[in-house]
This record gives C-alpha cells, sequence and structure tokens, in this order.
C-alpha cells in the first residue's frame, strides 16, 4: 500500500467513478463482444520450400492468397518453418522468419535498368534492348581480346577481359546452367561466394 | 479439445458470469521459456511480428543489442541482453530473457481494465486483450507486475502477447515457440512443461548452476509463461524481472476505495474520470461491475 | 560437413573454434543443444569474442584473432605426448607410419625448397619415400625417425601451452582444461564434433587452420564416426552446390580441375588425374576420372565431344595462373578487364579494399548485374554522401541491371552444408517484369550462338556445339537441367560381365555415378550429382523423414552426394575388422559378405575388410594424410604465420626468420603490399563478423530484419573504451591504412583485452552487414577496412584479421 502513489490513486478510483457515472448519464455502447482473431491459413495455399540464406537449408512452408484458380495472382503472405523438415523441424532464425519481407522488399528489382556512360541515374529499357546490347558488348570483348594459343604457341582457348561472379544462392539448375554458358565462352575469371 | 479452449473465464469489468460448464480437463497451456537454451537469435520476435502482422519501426543502435529499444503496439516480445560477471565462477555471463506478457493466472491487467471485455482470460489460461473493446485508458499497465502492455501512438489502444490465440485455438503452438531455433520456447500443457523444466534444471545443476530453477510465481497465481533461470534466486539478474511479483497495490486498493472512501472518493474524483472520457472514449461499467471485481478482488488478496 | 546436421546430436563433445554457429546458423546449432539435451554432451567456444555461442557454452576461452594454429598445434603436440591418441585409428587409418623422403626439411618457419623471389616453394622434397615395389615405405611400429608420426612429434613439439599463452593470449588453466576435454574423446566410446565456418578460412592460413583441426580429430579417431567430423558450416543455401558444380575459377564440376596450359596431353590430363595407389590394394578411385569427364564433356558439347578430338578437350579453356576474385580484380585495376558480370553477387561489399573494388569497376567498360535485390555493386557509380563518394560523370562504365526471381518464384534445388540437394517449389509469380537466371543466361547465350552462326568470330566451336536440347530453348526448365547434371544412357548399356544383357537403354537416366563409361556411352554433367534424378524420378523431392535407428540417419529425405551417402568416410566408423568402434552409434559395419547399416557405405560395398583396404578412398594412399605432401602451397605440415597485418614484429614462433612473418607462400600483390597497416599507426587488431540478425548484405532490405538490427555498430572492450573515452552509444571512427568508417561504438564485457608476448592487445569487432542502400539505417561498407590479400591456397580474403584505429568522433 505504501508503494501507492497519488497519481494512482486518482487514476483508479476516477476509473471507477468515471465508469459507473458514463453510464449513467447514458453513454452506453452496446454488449461488447469478445473473440478470438480469425485464423489467417484456414484455407491459404500451402508451397514447400527451402530458406535461401545460410546452408543449413530449412524448410520452409509459403502460404499465398488464392488457391491457383486461372483468374487468381497467388501472392505469398506468410512463411513458416516445414515441421517435417528433418534439420530445422519447424524452426526458423530471424532471417528466415523474416523471408515474407525479403519477398515483399522495397528494394526488389522489378524492371531492367541501364546506366549510360557518365550519368548518374537509371533509365529503364526493354529486356530485348538489354540482353541484345549485352550480347553485343560481350561478343566485340569476346573476338577482340580471345587468346587461341599463348606466346609459346600453346592452345588455350581463354576469354580473360570479361569476367563473371554466379551466386551461391542459385539454384544446382541455375547453377548448372551458368557454368556452362560461362565455361563455353572460354571463361576463367569465373567464382561463386565460396571463395570469399 | 480443451487445451485449444478459447472459452472465456473471465472478463474485465464485467459481472455476468461466463458459462462455467466446459473446463480444461486436459490441462491449461503453459510456454516455458528456457534462458539458459537462448542464444539471442530475435527470431521469436521476428516471428511475433510476421505473423500477428505488426511491423516496428525502423529504430536506432543505442549501444545495446535489445532491438527495438522496448516492447510497443507492434513489439509484443523482445529479447533484453545483460551481461553479467558471476562472482562465483569468474565467468562472463550473457544473460538473454524474452520480454513478454507472462499470460499470469491471476491477471492483474485484467483486474485493472475498467472497460466490459477489453481483456478475458480463456479457459486454457490465455490473458488476451481485445482491442476493439479497450478505451485506452492504460490501466492495464499499472495493473501489470511486469511492465508490459503498451498502448499504441495510433489507435491509443493497449496491445500485448495473445500467446498467440488465433494459433492455439486451431490446435497450433505460438510463432514464438515454433520458430525458436535452439527449443528455448517450448509449449505444451502447463504441467508438461513443469515436467521438461525439471529435467532442464537437472541438467544444469549436473553443469555447475546450483541455484537453476524454475520461475512461476506464485504472486500472481503462477503464470502461463514460465523461465528456466540459471540464477532462480536473483531474477532481477535477467533485465530486472521481478523476484517477488503480485499484483499492483493500486489495483488491491479497489476494495479500499470502495468501502472506507465511498462515494467521497467517487465524487472526488470525477473531474478527472470525465475528463479522461472525453480524451479517450466511453467504457462501460456499472454498480453491479464494481461490485463483481470487488468479489473478485476478494478471493485473491 | 564430413557429418551432417542432425548427426550433431551424437557428440559427446562439441568444440565451436572458427565459426559461431549460434549466431550464423541457429538452426543448425539447435543440434549442438540437442547434444547437450540428451547427450549430457559439453560444448567448447574459442573465439576473440564471447559471442551468441559461447553464451550457451560449458567453457569459453578467448583467442587472438588468426593465431588457431598455435592452440591447435599446441593441442597436437598434447595429444601426442601424452598419448592420448586413438592408436589403432591412426595406426591402420592415417600416414602416420609412412615414411618421408630424407630431403624433407623444416627450419625456421620454413620448409625446404622456399623460393623468396617467387613467395614459392619447390615441392619436390614434400613426398614420402617409396620402396622398390613403388609403393611407399611404412613402419608400423612408428619408430623410425622419418615416419609421419615422429615428423609431427617434432614439428609440434616448439607448441607448448606457454606458447600458446604467449601468442594466442588465451589463460594456460584455460587451455589446459580445454585440451583434457578434447582429449577425453580419443577413446572409441566418445565422439567430438567440430563446427567451423568463415572464422577459419578468412585468413591468409586458413586452408591451415582448417587442416590443424582435421589433423586434431583423426588424432582422436573422430573422422567417419556418428557425432564426429569436421563440419564447415558453409554460407549461402547453395554455395555447396556451386562449388560442387565447379564454377570458381580452376573448377570443372565434381571436383574435376581445369587443365592447365601446359597439359596440351589429354593422356597427360588425365593421368595427372586418375592416380595409381601407393600402398598395395587401395581404391583410389579419382581412377575413374577419365569416366567422369568423358561423361561430363558429353553432356555440354554431346556429338562434337569425339574420342578422336579427346572429348573435345581443346573446348575448355586452359590456366596459366589462378583467376579467383581478388586476381580478377587485381586485373581490373590494371584496366586489363572489360566486361563484368555479377550474378546475385555484390563483391562491392564482400570483397576487401572497398575503394580499390570501386576504382577497379570504374575501369569496366561493361558491368552487368542480375539480382532480385538492388546492391551496392549496381550503384558503385552512384554518389551516395560518404558512404559512398564518386563522381559518376568521371564513370564511363555502362551498367545493365537485370531483375530476377528470387526462391519464392522458381523450382530447383539446392545442396546445404550437408551434401544434400532438397528440391523446391515455385510459390508465386516474380514481381513486374523479373525473370529466372536461366531465362536470362539463355537470352544471353542463345543470342550469342546466333552470331556466332551467322557471323563467326574467335574460336565460335565451343559455343555453337554447346548442347542446348531444351523444350524451350530461350527457358530450359530446371527439370531438364536436373536430369542432365544427373545423367543419363546414350546408348544401350550392354552388362560388362553379359554383354547380352543391356542395363541401361538409350535415353534412360542412370541410377548412379558406378554407371558412368569413358567411351561416350554416357552423360552426366557432374558425376557427384549421378542419380539425384536416377530412373525412379527426383530423389532430390523425397520426403520420408524417417530415421529407423534413431541416430538422425534420414536417408529417404532428399538426396545426398555422394550416392546418397550421409556421413563421409563412415568405413571409419569401424575397426579394422569391420565392427563399430561404437556399436552405440552403429552407421555402417560388416556382416561377412557386405556393408550394411544406417547409412550407405564409403567404401567398396563387398570388399572384404581383411584384405586391408583403406577407409579414405579418395586418396591414393587409402589413409588419411597428416602429410599433405605438396597439396598445400605453405608445406605438408601446418605452420603459424602471422596475418599480414599484425601486432607483432616477429613471430613468435620463428623469431630469426623475417620471411616466416606472414605466410611465406601467400600471392600479395605490389599495390596491396604498400596499403598494409602497421601497429604503431593502427594499433588495434579488428576482425569482421556476421549477426545472426541479418544475412550478408540482403536483409538490410528485408523491413523485419531491419527491425531487429537497426544500424550498424563496431564492438569495443570496455578497457578499450575506457581508454579512450568512449561512451556507450557514441559515435567512432575506425580507420585502416585502405579508409574509415563511422558507426556506433557498442561498448561490451564480451571483448576482453588480451596479452600478447607482455603487452596488451585490443580486439575490435565489426559486423559486416551495413550499406548504402536497403531499409536499415544506411552506414559504412565494412570491407572498406580490409587487407587485399587471400589465403595461400584458396585465395580467401583475410577479412578476420587486421589493423584499425579506433577513434572518438
Amino acid at each position: 500500500m505504501s508503494e501507492m502513489t497519488r497519481r494512482q490513486f486518482l487514476k483508479l478510483s476516477g476509473a471507477t467513478l468515471a465508469a459507473s457515472s458514463l453510464a449513467l448519464m447514458g453513454f452506453s455502447p452496446g454488449e461488447a463482444l469478445a473473440e478470438v482473431r480469425q485464423f489467417k491459413l484456414a484455407r491459404a495455399t500451402e508451397t514447400r520450400n527451402t530458406c535461401p540464406y545460410c546452408s543449413v537449408a530449412c524448410g520452409v512452408l509459403m502460404y499465398s492468397l488464392g488457391d491457383g484458380a486461372k483468374n487468381a495472382r497467388q501472392s505469398i503472405f506468410h512463411i513458416e518453418g516445414d515441421p517435417d523438415h528433418p534439420v530445422n523441424r519447424g524452426t526458423l532464425c530471424p532471417k528466415g522468419a523474416a523471408l515474407v519481407d525479403f519477398i515483399h522488399s522495397d528494394s526488389r528489382l522489378k524492371y531492367p535498368e541501364y546506366r549510360a556512360p557518365g550519368s548518374d541515374k537509371w533509365q529503364r529499357i526493354s529486356w530485348d534492348d538489354a540482353l541484345d546490347r549485352i550480347a553485343g558488348l560481350m561478343k566485340a570483348d569476346r573476338d577482340a581480346n580471345f587468346t587461341t594459343k599463348n606466346a609459346d604457341g600453346l592452345t588455350v582457348n581463354r576469354w580473360l577481359t570479361t569476367g563473371m561472379l554466379a551466386a551461391s544462392a542459385s539454384s544446382n539448375e541455375v547453377g548448372y546452367l551458368t557454368h556452362k554458358v560461362a565455361r563455353s565462352l572460354g571463361l576463367l575469371a569465373f567464382d561463386n561466394q565460396a571463395r570469399v | 479439445m480443451a487445451l485449444q479452449s478459447l472459452d472465456i473465464v473471465r472478463r474485465s469489468a464485467t459481472t455476468l458470469p461466463e458459462p462455467q460448464a466446459r473446463g480444461a480437463h486436459t490441462g491449461q497451456v503453459a510456454k516455458l521459456i528456457d534462458v539458459t537454451k537462448c542464444i539471442g537469435c530475435k527470431a521469436c520476435q521476428v516471428a511475433c511480428m510476421e505473423w500477428n502482422d505488426l511491423r516496428d519501426e525502423v529504430g536506432t543502435c543505442t549501444g545495446h543489442y535489445d532491438n527495438p529499444a522496448d516492447l510497443s503496439d507492434q513489439s509484443w516480445t523482445l529479447m533484453r541482453f545483460a551481461e553479467y560477471e558471476n562472482p562465483d565462477s569468474g565467468n562472463l555471463e550473457w544473460l538473454i530473457r524474452k520480454d513478454g506478457c507472462m499470460h499470469c493466472a491471476d491477471p492483474g491487467c485484467l483486474k485493472a481494465c475498467p472497460s466490459p471485455g477489453a481483456i478475458v482470460q480463456y479457459a486454457n489460461g490465455i490473458v488476451d486483450f481485445h482491442e476493439e473493446n479497450c478505451i485506452g485508458c492504460g490501466y492495464c499497465i499499472t495493473g501489470c507486475p511486469f511492465n508490459i502492455p503498451r498502448i499504441s501512438k495510433k489507435d491509443s489502444k493497449a496491445y500485448k502477447c495473445t500467446l498467440c490465440s488465433d494459433r492455439v485455438g486451431v490446435g497450433l503452438e505460438p510463432a514464438c515457440v515454433k520458430t525458436c531455433p535452439t527449443g528455448a520456447i517450448v509449449f505444451g500443457t502447463k504441467d508438461d512443461m513443469r515436467q521438461h523444466a525439471a529435467e532442464r534444471i537437472d541438467d544444469l545443476k549436473s553443469r555447475g548452476f546450483d541455484k537453476a530453477g524454475l520461475y512461476d510465481p506464485a504472486g500472481v497465481g503462477g503464470t502461463h509463461v514460465m523461465y528456466v533461470l540459471h540464477h532462480a534466486d536473483q531474477p532481477s539478474l535477467y533485465s530486472g524481472l521481478p523476484k517477488e511479483p503480485t499484483i499492483s497495490p493500486a489495483v488491491r486498493l479497489w476494495k479500499g476505495i470502495a468501502k472506507p472512501l465511498g462515494l467521497f472518493a467517487m465524487a472526488a474524483t470525477a473531474a478527472v474520470g470525465f475528463l479522461h472520457y472525453l480524451r479517450k472514449g466511453p467504457s462501460e461499467t456499472d454498480e453491479r461491475d464494481e461490485e463483481a471485481a470487488r468479489r473478485e478482488l476478494e478471493k485473491t488478496s | 560437413m564430413t557429418n551432417h546436421w542432425v548427426d550433431i546430436k551424437n557428440a559427446d563433445l562439441v568444440l565451436i573454434m572458427g565459426g559461431n554457429a549460434a549466431e550464423a546458423h541457429p538452426c543448425g546449432f539447435k543440434w549442438v543443444t540437442e547434444a547437450k539435451a540428451h547427450n549430457k554432451a559439453k560444448l567448447i567456444v574459442v573465439d576473440p569474442r564471447f559471442t551468441r555461442s559461447a553464451s550457451v557454452a560449458d567453457v569459453y576461452a578467448p583467442i587472438r584473432t588468426g593465431t588457431d594454429i598455435v592452440f591447435l598445434g599446441g593441442l597436437i603436440n598434447y595429444l601426442l605426448a601424452n598419448d592420448r591418441i586413438q592408436r589403432d585409428y591412426v595406426v591402420n587409418y592415417t600416414d602416420l607410419s609412412f615414411i618421408v623422403k630424407d630431403e624433407f626439411a623444416f627450419a625456421d618457419g620454413l620448409y625446404s625448397g622456399y623460393d623468396a623471389d617467387k613467395r614459392s616453394y619447390d615441392k619436390s622434397s614434400w613426398d614420402y619415400a617409396r620402396g622398390d615395389d613403388g609403393y611407399v615405405r611404412t613402419d608400423p611400429t612408428l619408430g623410425d625417425p622419418r615416419c609421419v608420426y615422429n615428423l609431427l612429434k617434432e614439428h609440434y613439439a616448439r607448441y607448448t601451452p606457454e606458447m600458446v599463452e604467449r601468442v594466442c593470449g588465451t589463460p594456460k588453466d584455460k587451455v589446459l582444461q580445454i585440451w583434457d576435454m578434447i582429449a577425453s574423446t580419443a577413446t572409441p566410446d566418445r565422439a567430438m564434433t567440430i563446427m567451423y565456418a568463415l572464422g577459419w578460412t578468412q585468413h591468409s592460413i586458413g586452408s591451415q587452420m582448417i587442416r590443424t583441426g582435421a589433423m586434431v580429430q583423426l588424432l582422436l579417431g573422430n573422422i567417419g564416426v556418428a557425432g564426429g567430423g569436421m563440419n564447415a558450416l558453409r554460407g549461402h543455401s547453395n554455395i555447396q552446390g556451386l562449388t560442387d558444380l565447379g564454377l570458381m575459377s580452376n573448377l570443372l564440376t565434381g571436383y574435376m580441375t581445369l587443365p592447365d596450359e601446359k597439359e596440351q596431353d589429354f593422356e597427360g590430363y588425365i593421368g595427372a588425374r586418375a592416380q595409381k595407389p601407393l600402398r598395395p590394394n587401395q581404391l583410389s578411385y579419382w581412377q575413374n576420372y577419365r569416366k567422369f569427364f568423358v561423361s561430363f564433356m558429353k553432356s555440354w558439347w554431346g556429338d562434337a565431344a569425339t574420342a578422336e578430338n579427346h572429348w573435345a578437350y581443346d573446348y575448355l579453356p586452359k590456366l596459366d595462373k589462378p583467376y579467383d576474385m581478388l586476381q580478377a580484380y587485381e586485373l581490373m585495376n590494371q584496366g586489363r578487364m572489360n566486361g563484368y558480370i555479377c550474378q546475385g553477387f555484390n563483391p562491392l561489399a564482400a570483397a576487401p579494399n572497398k575503394a580499390k573494388l570501386g576504382a577497379s569497376f570504374s575501369k569496366l567498360k561493361y558491368l552487368v548485374i542480375m539480382d532480385p535485390l538492388a546492391t551496392e555493386t549496381s550503384e558503385f557509380w552512384k554518389n551516395h554522401g560518404a558512404l559512398n563518394d564518386v563522381d559518376s560523370s568521371a564513370i564511363q562504365t555502362e551498367v545493365f541491371r537485370l531483375p530476377t526471381t528470387c526462391f519464392a518464384e522458381e523450382n530447383g534445388s539446392l545442396t546445404n552444408s550437408s551434401r544434400w540437394l532438397q528440391w523446391h517449389w515455385k510459390g508465386a509469380e516474380p514481381p513486374g517484369e523479373a525473370r529466372s537466371d536461366l531465362e536470362i543466361m539463355a537470352g544471353l547465350f542463345l543470342r550469342l550462338r546466333e552470331r556466332y552462326r551467322k557471323d563467326g568470330g574467335a574460336f565460335p566451336d565451343p559455343v555453337v556445339d554447346l548442347t542446348w536440347q531444351y523444350a524451350q530453348p530461350h527457358s530450359p526448365a530446371p527439370e531438364e537441367l536436373a536430369r542432365e547434371y544427373s545423367g543419363s544412357a546414350l546408348k544401350d548399356l550392354p552388362d560388362p560381365k553379359d554383354p547380352a544383357k543391356i542395363v541401361r537403354k538409350a535415353g534412360e537416366q542412370l541410377a548412379g555415378f558406378a554407371e558412368l563409361r569413358d567411351d561416350g556411352s554416357t552423360a552426366s554433367g557432374c558425376w557427384i550429382f549421378c542419380g539425384a534424378w536416377g530412373p525412379t524420378g527426383n530423389l532430390m523431392a523425397r520426403r520420408d523423414n524417417a530415421d529407423p535407428t534413431g541416430i538422425g540417419q534420414t536417408v529417404n529425405w532428399a538426396w545426398a552426394w555422394p550416392a546418397n551417402r550421409r556421413v563421409l568416410y563412415n568405413r571409419a566408423s569401424c575397426d579394422p575388422h569391420g565392427k563399430p568402434w561404437n556399436p552405440g552409434r552403429k552407421l555402417i559395419g560388416w556382416n561377412g559378405s557386405a556393408w550394411v547399416g544406417a547409412d550407405i557405405p564409403d567404401f567398396k560395398a563387398d570388399e572384404n575388410p581383411d584384405n586391408g583396404m583403406g577407409p579414405f578412398i579418395m586418396n591414393p594412399e587409402g589413409v588419411a594424410r597428416f602429410f599433405a605432401r605438396g597439396n598445400m602451397a605453405e608445406g605438408p605440415f601446418p605452420e603459424h604465420y602471422e596475418p599480414f597485418e599484425t601486432p607483432l614484429a616477429t613471430n613468435p614462433l620463428s623469431p630469426n626468420q623475417p620471411q616466416a612473418l606472414n605466410n611465406p607462400a601467400a600471392r600479395v600483390f605490389a599495390g596491396d603490399r604498400e596499403a598494409f597497416g602497421k601497429a604503431d599507426e593502427f594499433p588495434h587488431v579488428a576482425t569482421t563478423y556476421r549477426l545472426t540478425e541479418h544475412f550478408h548484405y540482403w536483409t538490410k532490405h528485408v523491413r523485419l530484419n531491419a527491425i531487429v538490427q537497426p544500424e550498424q555498430f563496431v564492438e569495443i572492450g570496455a578497457a578499450l573504451a575506457d581508454e579512450l573515452g568512449i561512451g556507450n552509444g557514441s559515435r567512432v571512427r575506425v580507420s585502416s591504412k585502405r579508409g574509415h568508417i563511422e558507426a556506433v561504438a557498442m561498448v561490451t564485457k564480451r571483448i576482453k583485452p588480451l596479452t600478447i608476448e607482455g603487452r596488451t592487445v585490443h580486439q575490435v569487432g565489426v559486423p559486416i552487414h551495413w550499406g548504402f542502400l536497403g531499409v536499415a539505417k544506411p552506414g559504412y561498407l565494412a570491407n572498406t577496412l580490409t587487407p587485399f590479400v587471400g589465403d595461400g591456397n584458396t585465395q580467401t580474403p583475410e577479412f578476420k584479421s587486421f589493423l584499425v584505429k579506433v577513434e572518438r568522433v
């Protein structure tokens, strides 16, 4: 009792009386309802995936709007751990638990963009224009600088003036195809995040 | 379905008796937070915000790992980090406690709340806020011995952890429990959680933590969120966890106000109350409610 | 990982060193907490900082960054001197009994054959002695003074507990306590796992640190057993897969290697890799290299790869030196590169010395970015104030930024640290016009091929001949590619024992790499993945999580390479007669006619153990190597060298040899040596690292992660903060010879000053996750500070040890 401050006392007795007196004064809203929030996954479509961050590779369940019907565009609104997965057993770390905000990040790129030499800004470009232009730059560089034989006359067939980094968060299928294309061109300066 | 039962057993500022026929015959639920297994990764914070569709502000670093800096209407749980140099072992310990609603068996917030149905207690033990009934008076904060509820600046209503009553209601564990990478947060019936805690405490004692123990404070009738602590004799080491929490004296004083001071007290504070109404909107109760609340207090005090 | 995540629960002791699993791999770390809870395991953490892993450890010891070989070398000395090794294991399963050439020598921190001008070794003396039969000579009694056992003992005799305390700063009593705990696992019934990550790889002697850890595990008999192993906790979700698939400057798929330009002769190329056994009756599985290689070349170049043209051997580029990232940026900085493509990689943030990176990119003609997110690299040319202070008008690089899908928007497989290939499914369409990397790579390739077909150009053959039989050439399906790297029969395959019988029909998927042939009749894009998509379909998509033996071997969940094997070297979990060392945690065993058990045997399935075949079947020795022969740049035994930026003037282990202060075989480019700082100007030792709330430079774009860790900070011990008058939460400037950052000071008791060679050394922690783009508070790229030098073998940059100066702002 001794811990009770005057302010608390006032607040408390105020509430008591205010409530009573307000009711007497006719401020009486309708019967208050009490119910829990609706369970938000009830009929959501569930898709199994793997967390794209670290190499624990936790199983995740993605829940999306739309049931796959032709007229619905699916959008993922919740992700949680896959309880069947032998490693994570439903758990996710703070990164995995936040995946839905990665998918919907404001920083997601939506259109091909181009920055001209000396420019200080991006401009939109179509996919065809971008890929045509890049392929042209690559071929011009390769044709000008490809080495078929070294100074000793040995066959080397390498292209050293363009390099590439591949993404160790991309799938095996992406990695395989990327390697196939890069090496067929003769690239050697070719690495992925395993290097760092 | 008693575990999932969301039958209401108590409701703030209401005298109508709740339906009593059903009971949690297979046990009430509890969340056990094993502080000794917690690595402070904050997955629980993220999962809580993600599930409950909350997004707190992107704040600043204040020289601590605690982010956001405090609980809020958008952060219903929070890791609190404390560096402790143990004088007995000479070891540094990083004591990391997940803070949030304890879901008291005897909830001070509910008792202090003047708005009918803004705070309820379910048969399974969960204490839930129903913001549509909240008048934003903040008395739940006064009533809470753990300093948990927060008033939103957006809508002036009080928010706190629901123990994911929407998930528990369909037979799922709370979001924070499911996500916890190390299994520091577990969920089940209160009996099972006590059993699990006992095993953990044995293990801790075998590793030299003689004072390891369960935090399930009697002063609030026990809680449906419990902690395993390495130093159960010193809960305040864990960012000020109260040693013997009890319902705020302010709430206990209900009885004191009503009886010895009677109408005088009411008259003296009427003006304050009216101003409060103008600012925050109506609360709903009547003398029957007060009487019921008094009865409730008498049961516990 | 030699073992896998769930297997960690079988450990009796867990050593986390060179990593911080609780912080960086929390969901994998759960298996440590399981081992503690259900196996009464103890956890030891050795780290410069008291980390999140340390917060739940039974024993924590501090260490000066970069000195792990001293700590572990001391441990080897302790185990040998006290004979706390698993003798039957090491005598039978390692090269301890092998005799080394007389010419091999070590003195004053340098091995025989050092050439100071070239900063490299003539390694011819680093080899075993051969007998008249051509095999390596051995002495199973370990009595010969030139056997590996005695050389090892002699080498590490200098690594005393006192030396550890002097160099690492770890208190001697802590050191001895930890060594004693570790030595307890030398018995067959106890296993220790070692979990490490970038805290070992990101040093100029990182590979040798890892080797030292592996040597400890071999001495204790902890390799190949349940609950044991050397477990590299890899970074990205598919960093394992991309390495397996050979996306490195010197690799082909499945750890085959690109030819050097001197290897003009195809047979010589194969012969150097298909090594003959060094001891009698050893498997030396790489003898099958030709099958793997031919099947690979058939996958890529189909009918254009023939026996006559050596399976299109000339289509492969030949190396004259390594072209790793650091080399690439050095060439770029010299103006010798014109184009660069970054697919889901942010090197301006992720590579050392941001100033050098920015200058290098500015010299490119074109830069292509493919990414789901806006990366700093994509805007290296844009002025972001102090965080990226550049003059756009002076940068002539054309930059393309192509939006890609993210994980949720595509099918495919990822290979985790456990070597599991797990299939995943698309759940939504990408935003805007974003496309998958498959479509982008196909779009570029088809355009190039068309131009080479039409216009010709430099050596068009490998481009125009590349196999591209995808149903939609502009958008190859992940399923098609998975079948391709797994492999199929190109012709009907007759049974070698009964040619009338066909074991696989043309076009059929292969069940595993044992079916590969060297005559061009099989194709497999990556031999170690062969069988992932087998005759019965996509095994990567399997979802049976049953664990019948209870030791965590869910062999019908997804698919693991090689051959769905879950614990590598599992033959070593049994004694020489094929009985499990620890019957309570049996992985496999010899039943009299075959090897059977909870795992797929890493051995010839019907090989009677009494024939003496060793368990390390990929090594020509048949056993594990303590003596690395010529496989490491710095020498056959790991030796401690100081980081390139060190607080010490001499190497305490070889104080009289200035060439042995830092790694004598590490490559240092001229301009970079000048950019190394000295302790008088930069007195504080810094290390960079990750925080659990963030993933590299991605999650600063993710609101939820930005909320829980919003702003850049550096961790400073309370003693240093007091000395410099730095208040907790105030702003500090951290400078290295290469640049500076400013951040909030987090003053902590978790970093303590160390006493090194009699003087106080302060360590400073620099988390990496901030940059000038994203929803988190903008910050400096941490790699503004780091030195441009890598490990002597892998060229992985030395991000973990460098010198800085901390000041109040």
